[in-house]
């Protein structure tokens, strides 16, 4: 199993694939690609993955997440090359048979995510292209 | 002894290609190669050294290297 795609994400096969009988609630979260970025308008993002590296790093997040919220279930995928505008770049569903861990559970995972899973974007916009949180210029 | 480094995102962009395997005399860490990358690329010059990744785990820049190790420098990451 792959945490990443190259094909539009369907969060609704995401939710169906980890949903229990016991669950009574699940939270999904959508990242979505928007049209500007730290006061630039953004027309596109191009992510890519070190592969190997970040399926480890994923599911390093979800066994992080498991362990702090054990009764919650967790499916992620992230979408890698050339997304547009209203493109969901990452869907995580988290399942519990309460909504309150659900909700901590997803917050979890997304900031987690964010901060140690190789993946990298491109933007592109009619000001050039950029990499984000790269500080120099480049394109 | 060689190693495998690998270019992602604004590096590989810097460097021209996807990836290098370069002769390191016994001893070489990560952040030895980090300091000629630096010396290469002028983009580079003012840069810090990145989160590291040997082998494909995030690991210190002053590990000491091995024959065959796969090293790569971790741009700043931009998930979700």
């Amino acid at each position: 199993m792959s945490y990443f795609t190259n094909e539009p994400i369907d969060p609704a096969a995401l939710v169906r694939g980890v949903m229990r009988p016991s669950d009574g609630a699940y939270v999904l979260f959508e990242g979505v690609v928007r049209n500007h970025n730290e006061g630039k308008a953004v027309e596109s993002i191009d992510y890519e993955a070190y592969l190997p590296m970040a399926e480890k790093e994923m599911a390093q997040v979800v066994a992080d997440v498991r362990a702090a919220f054990p009764e919650v279930a967790v499916a992620v995928v992230h979408r890698l090359g050339h997304l547009v505008i209203g493109d969901s770049s990452i869907a995580i569903v988290c399942a519990s048979p309460h909504r309150a861990e659900a909700f901590e559970a997803n917050r979890m995972a997304i900031d987690r995510i964010k901060q140690t899973v190789p993946i990298w974007k491109k933007e592109r916009g009619p000001d050039g292209e950029e990499w984000v949180g790269w500080q120099c210029k480049h394109g | 002894m060689k190693v495998k480094l690998l270019y992602f995102a604004v590096l590989r962009d810097i460097a021209g290609r996807r990836d290098d395997v370069v002769e390191v005399p016994e001893g070489t860490r990560a952040a030895d190669l980090w300091q000629r990358m630096r010396e290469n690329h002028q983009a580079l010059r003012d840069v810090a050294q990145p989160m590291t990744a040997i082998n494909e785990s995030y690991a210190d820049a002053d590990q000491v290297l091995r024959d065959g190790d796969e090293l790569a420098f971790i741009p700043p990451v931009a998930g979700g």
